[in-house]
């Protein structure tokens, strides 16, 4: 049994420690934000937030977890009080098929954590390690953009004080 | 009160009655009109004439509630969103009052494959007209019971009302078989002007789950009991199981089952890193036999011409009196390209009682279901097939292979729901791919400058091995009776295969136009969006630009002095203007502009894209900087979501034009992951693209899906043309061909 915290909440977890921490949040936990895409560090899909960092959950085994904390994109919000990086996304229309777009909004949101006006340039070098197949780029850029100006003005909201630590 | 409703409805459809005042879009929805005055063939508008009563495609419940039905996936194209607006349109109903439900063998009317951006002419007209035809039930049901003339009836938020005040909802006017009645040919259908829903950016009903983690793709279906399966598969092409030792990985922790059938191996587990961990030792245990030969990659442009082939004029124009004086050809050449799904194909079956209920991303409910059933020797009506959204899929992808591959597990475990997903090495490797092409071009050019023979031949596979049948299915293939893999199927013109927009929309006074169909086919392929367009536009636009440079004339106006067709100007013109195309224009040091244009298919919706392109003349990198896109897909339904497709297809295509090819060796794919098949990537992502839209009030719906991809291609290519000053004609347009060019 390992313990795990995701979103706020503690978990006993029964898996093997190589487990890939992907694994955990999709089977055992049954959420659904980060996806499998290549389980190879590549892609970006799998991506959640550790300890205010972005990391790839289909690389990153469950030994190396004991006692961190995991935001998936469930985390952050829901449909009825979407966060600011949700809100954004669902204004600038930002997904086609959307399979990619969770762990983009991940990153985003470890961005926006730590610089909270980041260039067009420091976005877009960001998310470099994240593939897009149905060529939403250009949105997915103006959604983070748009995030940020909803993060500045609000602050307080109540979806933005569930956001990651 | 069915049968004499219908006699009534005839009558005024004939306009012998008075009692419908119709609506008549100028004849753009509404049926074709025959030249000859014969009296025309009544046809149904979209797939009702296939599936022509009215409750295959609208259902009112008692409650009031609102369905609508289609044969087609949703793919991420968001056109569920769109049909939506369409039926609420028609009806009068609020956006959110009605739902949508898509392909499902048990639910929803048989169309076949969700392909060829025919979504929005096939279902999305039926359901116009259904929805339209329904409305007009129910107000002369009303008009009967309130006893009153129904042209002095409206309909409003789900309900007739009468001048007077009285107001019957549907679902009071709702009867049981109101509309099990067969469509008509023509509907009272609501004035463009009027409309409220279609033509607005209505925000897409599938993403706000997308963006909070919701239940969103079949990859999120969770059933109870429901167990992970992962599957082995052969290395290569027609490579033999010989010796497998399962023993031991059956006790490996959660592992359930080994399932074997000839070559098909899989192994099941209760949970699915188990699986995972199973399938890698199920892997090593694993003897394959391998006989693939696989054509040589480095010369595929002399393999494929070289290949046994059927030849097919499909284009024969002569005007003797019209002859050039300089000529020139080339040739042009595509690889093998991949849909690169992000998420790998993935399914869901269960098989109980006798039944199999497969969910699946498959692009074609009905067709997958025959071509399971026969691979499991049921009957069609055993097997459900319900389509669930997967990773975009851009075509045919390994949704149906591991459809079937869940199936055939399945079926080895009876009660018991059996989910597989593909790991990335499978989903780049054994994928059907976008098949190879190349074509050959040659032209001359008249003392006016004008293009005076026009010569173009492809070589290709076809572009089509969909199911089709079991042997389509990899399963299938690999089971110990296996299911041969059938024929190569000519994709028939005016649509086309590897021909599919090989006859320019141009006017040339001589015109020859070769379909060189090569039915073997070396390497596993079937539909990648756009199918032949793709390289058979790049081609076309690619080398009007060359004919333009020796005309000496500007690539816009030299397009635009062989285009009649009118919308196809106006896109053209819309594309120049909104880029700020000039003649004569240079652009900055190192950057080049490109234009090219496209009707897809010749018969779907019209794209032109003027781009900037910058190349690094040290490295060879080209990047596309800027794109302007203008877009006529007829009446628009949602703009955004148009936008959104057309977007798409300029980064897609992109990414296909400067990067993509499919790599083997002798035995096998050897492009397997996003390691060996680089895509693009952030860095590479223009700084801004623009569409412009042309809105075509009551015009018919076009199809917009595939449209952009081989102008955005040949926009490309010109920009690089047009920074270089030299001419790439094979793709991808890397950065070691650009840099070769350059230092030539």
């Amino acid at each position: 049994m390992m313990r795990l915290k995701v979103n706020g909440q503690d978990h006993q977890i029964d898996a093997e420690p190589d487990t890939p921490l992907l694994y955990v949040l999709r089977d055992d936990l049954k959420l659904n934000a980060a996806k499998f895409g290549c389980g190879l560090g590549q892609c970006g899909s799998c991506t959640v937030i550790i300890d205010g960092k972005a990391v790839l959950s289909c690389v990153t085994p469950m030994v190396l977890l004991e006692g961190k904390q995991v935001t998936t994109l469930e985390g952050l919000g829901n449909v009825s009080q979407p966060a600011p990086i949700q809100r954004a996304f669902m204004e600038e229309q930002a997904a086609q098929c959307g399979y990619c777009i969770a762990g983009m909004m991940m990153r985003a949101q470890a961005l926006l954590q730590r610089n909270r006006k980041p260039t067009d340039e420091q976005i877009r070098s960001e998310l470099a390690p994240h593939l897009c197949r149905c060529g939403t780029h250009m949105r997915i850029l103006r959604a983070v953009h748009r995030a940020a100006r909803l993060m500045e003005t609000a602050e307080l909201a109540p979806a933005d004080k569930r956001s990651a630590q | 009160m069915n049968a004499p409703f219908i006699l009534d409805r005839r009558r005024l459809l004939k306009g012998s009655g008075a009692l419908i005042v119709s609506f008549s879009l100028s004849g753009a929805f509404a049926q074709e009109q025959n030249p000859q005055g014969t009296p025309p063939v009544p046809k149904l508008p979209g797939s009702l004439e296939k599936s022509p009563y009215l409750d295959s495609w609208i259902r009112i419940d008692a409650d009031g509630g609102i369905t609508a039905f289609t044969g087609k996936a949703e793919l991420g194209q968001g056109f569920k969103t769109a049909f939506q607006q369409i039926a609420a349109e028609q009806l009068d109903v609020p956006f959110a009052s009605l739902k949508v439900i898509t392909a499902d063998t048990k639910l929803t009317a048989n169309e076949g494959f969700t392909a060829g951006s025919h979504s929005m002419q096939d279902s999305g007209t039926a359901i116009l007209h259904a929805a339209a035809q329904a409305r007009q039930l129910l107000i002369t049901e009303a008009a009967r019971r309130l006893d009153v003339p129904a042209e002095s009836l409206r309909t409003e938020n789900g309900a007739v009302v009468a001048p007077d005040g009285r107001k019957l909802t549907y679902g009071e006017l709702v009867a049981a078989e109101m509309l099990h009645v067969q469509a008509q040919p023509s509907s009272n259908l609501k004035d463009p002007a009027s409309f409220k829903m279609i033509g607005q950016p209505i925000p897409r009903v599938d993403i706000r789950a997308k963006v909070t983690g919701g239940v969103a793709y079949v990859q999120d279906l969770r059933l109870p009991n429901m167990l992970h399966a992962r599957i082995v598969r052969p290395p290569s092409y027609g490579a033999e199981l010989g010796e497998c030792e399962t023993g031991a990985v059956e006790k490996l922790p959660g592992a359930v089952k080994v399932v074997r059938d000839g070559n098909f191996l899989a192994v099941v587990a209760k949970k699915e890193f188990q699986a995972v961990k199973a399938m890698r030792a199920l892997s090593t245990a694993a003897k394959w036999n391998e006989s693939a030969k696989l054509p040589k990659q480095d010369d595929l442009a002399a393999v494929l011409t070289a290949m046994p082939r059927k030849d097919f004029a499909i284009l024969q124009r002569s005007d003797a009196s019209v002859t050039g004086r300089k000529t020139i050809e080339a040739a042009y050449t595509r690889p093998y390209q991949s849909h690169g799904s992000i998420g790998p194909s993935c399914a869901v079956a269960q098989f109980a009682d006798g039944a199999m209920t497969v969910w699946s991303h498959t692009q074609g409910v009905y067709p997958d279901r025959a071509a399971i059933a026969e691979m499991l020797h049921m009957p069609p009506q055993s097997v459900r097939v319900i389509h669930t959204e997967g990773s975009g899929c851009y075509g045919h992808n390994g949704a149906d292979d591991a459809a079937a591959d869940a199936a055939l597990i399945a079926r080895a475990l009876p009660g018991t729901p059996v989910r597989v997903q593909w790991m990335r090495e499978q989903e780049h490797g054994w994928e059907p791919y976008g098949p190879a092409m190349v074509t050959k071009l040659k032209a001359s050019i008249g003392d006016d400058g004008k293009i005076a023979d026009w010569t173009f031949e492809v070589f290709s596979n076809t572009h089509s091995m969909r199911p089709g049948g079991a042997g389509c299915l990899l399963a299938a293939q690999h089971m110990a009776q296996p299911f041969a893999v059938p024929e190569a199927k000519l994709l028939p013109l005016p649509e086309g295969g590897g021909d599919r927009n090989a006859i320019p929309i141009y006017t040339f006074p001589n015109a020859h136009v070769a379909h060189r169909f090569i039915p073997d086919m070396p390497i596993r392929i079937s539909a990648l969006r756009s199918l032949g367009a793709y390289h058979n536009v790049f081609s076309i636009e690619s080398f009007m630009d060359e004919l333009a440079g020796l005309a000496g004339a500007d690539p816009v106006e030299f397009r635009l002095k062989h285009l009649d067709d009118s919308r196809g100007r106006e896109v053209i013109e819309k594309a120049a203007q909104g880029f700020g195309w000039q003649k004569g224009q240079k652009a900055p040091q190192d950057r080049g502009f490109g234009f090219a244009f496209a009707r897809y298919k010749n018969l779907a919706a019209y794209c032109a894209i003027a781009s900037e392109v910058e190349v690094d003349r040290e490295t060879g990198r080209a990047r596309l900087v800027r794109a302007v896109a203008a877009v006529d897909s007829g009446q628009v339904v949602n703009p955004d979501g148009l936008s959104n497709q057309i977007e798409g297809a300029i980064v897609q295509s992109a990414s296909w034009t400067l990067y993509e090819q499919v790599t083997f060796d002798q035995h096998r794919i050897t492009s397997i992951d996003w390691q060996t098949y680089p895509i693009l990537r952030f860095d590479a992502v223009p700084e801004k693209i623009e569409v412009h839209i042309i809105n075509r009030p009551g015009m018919r719906f076009l199809g917009s899906g595939e449209t952009g991809q081989g102008p955005a291609a040949a926009a490309i290519a010109n920009g690089i043309a047009n920074a270089t000053g030299k001419r790439l004609r094979d793709l991808p347009l890397t950065r070691k061909r650009i840099k070769d060019a350059i230092d030539a």
